[in-house]
């Protein structure tokens, strides 16, 4: 394969760690004996419990249903009996009404869950109604509704499906494995997405890292012409979508629009296969790939895990720690997020479960900041973040509009570079937050 | 076990680059010129670059001490401001000279501006001003390399007529067998220090390319000449002022616009003081004024964000 790499400005090229679990092949999780279900993972409106304690539940059912548009429909992942709903702590936050059931272990599948026909025949409606009913949400991280991404606005005319697997995170080889051992469903489910939105030019982005992945992608695309597997430098931010987008078509999402503003939608690959499965056996999305990994895990892994999975009961499959943990993180390490406890179950948007150990988790002491400029040369949006944090530590929020606060994509490649050990990131994040508030409060 | 877990803000790994790591390289890009000065200059070049370095630690932790903050010798920052004023003193100073100018450039200059990256100066030119202004004699009584200490005069200085004597060859000139500051006459090891620094990615081109550029073609122009030009570019401070001084962190533009700006602008300065202004010469007074206008260059070289869009009023 000899493919030339594309990219974007900036960046920066943390170690990959990619070894602990790149090897290891796709293993079903065992079994959990109960599943703790949220009723929100994603972005957007949460669920209601369409079950009530007591009601036996199989796997596919329907458990809670979307109101609202920009929300995604929740299934259970097991068979059994419904134990609770109630508040409880998830990945993303504290106080989410969840679902717990407890599994009969007999994986009964509910009777709406059959194959839907052949993509040629569905129409685009059918497609995006598929996908909305099988809950399919953004596996990239953030989570937003699949079904949403696919209704743009009569005036966004999209040309180009883009799905992203770039994987740019260190650590995290659910991706690359899903690439490796079912290309076949990922173009399946690109060529899905691209019926959806009616355009003949497709891409799959991977990066230069993977060479497997890259070869296995572009032999599973040999017989579409319109989709193309392009070859993307390993450097992080590059599985951002803004800078996916501008590295595989040259176009530049404006500060704030959105992909749909230049014609593009990006998809994660995980997000595709999902799709495959939702259409070709009807299955919604009740379980996904998480990568196992971290210092502090016995025996990483790459698993097949029911949503709802307690973090616990995966790690205990993966040899349980080696050494005492210092810090759980759903995701990988640049902006995955930190947990409180191994109790909290995996959600749609769980594509890590990575274990520091105490050395490695321990926040470092932050020095002078001594204008160095790393942070600036860096930043894949051309922000300063050394002046943001600046003003952010001093309470001076409106003043970090001027530096285009908001454009921050909390990628944490200043934070990363950082020789002082600045909390870059962490305040302008604060930031944000302040100035978004404060513009909700004017209107 | 729940209890000792950390949650913090993402991101949750840091490179490990490090202040002090810098501040080595800095110190391993200096040695070369400083074992050359003690070479050409011998025992009392080593002494004065010890009693600067000394005194400039020495000046951060009683001054640290005396606020009640945290001593931070260790990031060697205090060692490198040393360095370098010692490398702007004559090779036949007085032992106070370094003392006194390192106290200066550290209390005064660093410190009392909030300490390290706040010093809107760079804090060894400052203090080489400051001594150059009190005692300007001994701060302009160069001798001859080697041991005799004959006085002798700087090579820009005879090249501007203002002393009598015949130019040193090219070759010492690079070589630094030339009279001059103690840190500043070997150009060759000085831009092998700036190489190293540009490797280790502890500087960028910016500031040393685009200042020796602007003097050279300035030179050029109005200097008289190829063999001018040489000797303007290999005398005096310009390749410490160029790779070392005007390339501090805290008194240097972070933008990249800013730093090509700068770097002009100083050399601009340098060559304008040496062809036209009273003193031969001109690297020292072009950093300090520059280093005056980098927050204001900084403010209107701000990046133009990614995929940032006119505003329609």
């Amino acid at each position: 394969m000899n493919l030339k790499s594309f990219t974007f400005k900036g960046g920066i090229h943390p170690p990959h760690y990619k070894r602990y679990s790149e090897k290891a092949e796709i293993e079903k999780a065992e079994e959990p004996k109960v599943v703790i279900i949220p009723m929100q993972q994603h972005i957007g409106a949460p669920c209601e419990p369409i079950v009530k304690v007591g009601d036996k539940v199989k796997v596919g059912q329907k458990i809670g249903e979307a109101k609202a548009f920009v929300s995604a429909p929740v299934h259970s992942s097991v068979s059994g009996l419904v134990k609770k709903v109630s508040s409880m702590d998830t990945p993303t936050g504290s106080g989410v009404m969840c679902i717990t059931i407890e599994s009969d272990g007999l994986n009964e599948i509910h009777e709406n869950v059959k194959p839907k026909g052949d993509i040629e025949k569905l129409t685009k409606e059918e497609i995006i109604e598929i996908v909305k009913e099988a809950g399919i949400t953004g596996q990239g991280g953030a989570g937003f509704p699949t079904h949403v991404k696919l209704s743009p606005p009569p005036d966004k005319r999209i040309d180009t499906v883009i799905l992203n697997g770039a994987e740019c995170e260190p650590f995290l080889t659910a991706d690359h494995r899903l690439m490796l051992e079912h290309p076949e469903k990922v173009v399946y489910g690109l060529r899905a997405l691209m019926k959806a939105v009616g355009v003949n030019k497709g891409y799959i982005g991977i990066e230069n890292n993977k060479p497997d992945a890259i070869s296995a992608m572009v032999k599973a695309a040999e017989k579409d012409s319109d989709i193309e597997v392009i070859s993307l430098v390993a450097k992080y931010p590059q599985g951002d979508e803004k800078r996916l987008i501008n590295a595989a078509t040259g176009r530049v999402v404006p500060s704030g629009g959105l992909p749909m503003d230049v014609g593009v939608i990006v998809n994660n690959v995980g997000t595709a296969y999902s799709i495959a499965n939702a259409i070709q056996i009807g299955m919604p999305l009740v379980e996904r790939i998480v990568t196992v990994t971290g210092s502090a895990i016995n025996t990483p892994k790459n698993l097949m895990v029911k949503i709802g999975t307690p973090f616990k009961d995966i790690i205990a499959q993966c040899g349980g720690f080696k050494e005492a943990p210092g810090k759980i993180i759903m995701g990988g390490p640049m902006m995955g997020l930190a947990q409180f406890t191994d109790e909290v179950p995996v959600i749609k948007g769980t594509s890590g479960i990575l274990v520091l150990n105490e050395k490695e988790a321990k926040i470092p002491e932050p020095n002078p900041c001594i204008r160095c400029g790393k942070c600036v040369y860096i930043c894949p949006v051309n922000l300063q973040p050394l002046f943001i944090s600046q003003l952010s530590l001093k309470g001076q929020y409106d003043d970090t509009q001027r530096y285009h606060v908001l454009d921050c994509i909390e990628c944490g490649s200043c934070s990363f570079v950082c020789p002082s050990k600045r909390p870059l990131l962490q305040s302008i994040k604060v930031a944000k937050k302040e100035v978004l508030a404060k513009r909700r409060k004017a209107n | 076990m729940d209890n000792r877990l950390i949650a913090s803000s993402s991101p949750h790994i840091r490179s490990d680059e490090t202040v002090s790591r810098i501040m080595l390289d800095v110190i391993i890009a200096l040695l070369p010129a400083t074992l050359a000065s003690v070479y050409f200059f011998k025992l009392n070049a080593f002494m004065l670059i010890a009693l600067s370095v000394a005194s400039a630690v020495a000046t951060e932790a009683i001054f640290q001490k005396a606020r009640k903050k945290p001593i931070t010798i260790n990031d060697l920052s205090a060692v490198v401001t040393g360095l370098l004023v010692a490398f702007n003193i004559p090779a036949s100073a007085p032992w106070w000279i370094p003392v006194i100018g390192s106290a200066f450039a550290i209390a005064i200059v660093k410190q009392f501006f909030g300490g390290l990256g706040h010093n809107f100066m760079n804090p060894a030119l400052a203090a080489r001003a400051m001594l150059l202004a009190s005692w300007p004699t001994i701060m302009t009584d160069w001798v001859k390399p080697g041991v005799d200490a004959v006085t002798t005069s700087t090579p820009l200085a005879i090249l501007k007529g203002q002393a009598e004597g015949t130019l040193p060859s090219l070759t010492d000139m690079l070589l630094g067998n030339v009279g001059g500051s103690l840190g500043e006459t070997s150009a060759i090891l000085l831009i092998i220090g700036g190489i190293y620094l540009l490797y280790r990615g502890v500087i960028n081109w910016r500031i040393p390319f685009t200042y020796i550029g602007t003097v050279a073609v300035i030179m050029l122009a109005f200097g008289g000449g190829v063999e001018n030009t040489a000797y303007h570019l290999l005398a005096g401070g310009l390749m410490l002022g160029a790779f070392f001084m005007a390339t501090d962190y805290s008194s240097s533009p972070v933008t990249r616009k800013g730093q090509i700006i700068f770097g002009i602008g100083a050399g601009l300065l340098t060559a304008i003081i040496r062809l036209k202004g009273g003193y031969p010469e001109g690297v020292s007074y072009s950093i300090l004024l520059m280093n005056i206008v980098a927050p204001l260059i900084d403010k209107y070289t701000s990046p133009k964000v990614f995929g940032e869009v006119k505003q329609n009023a």
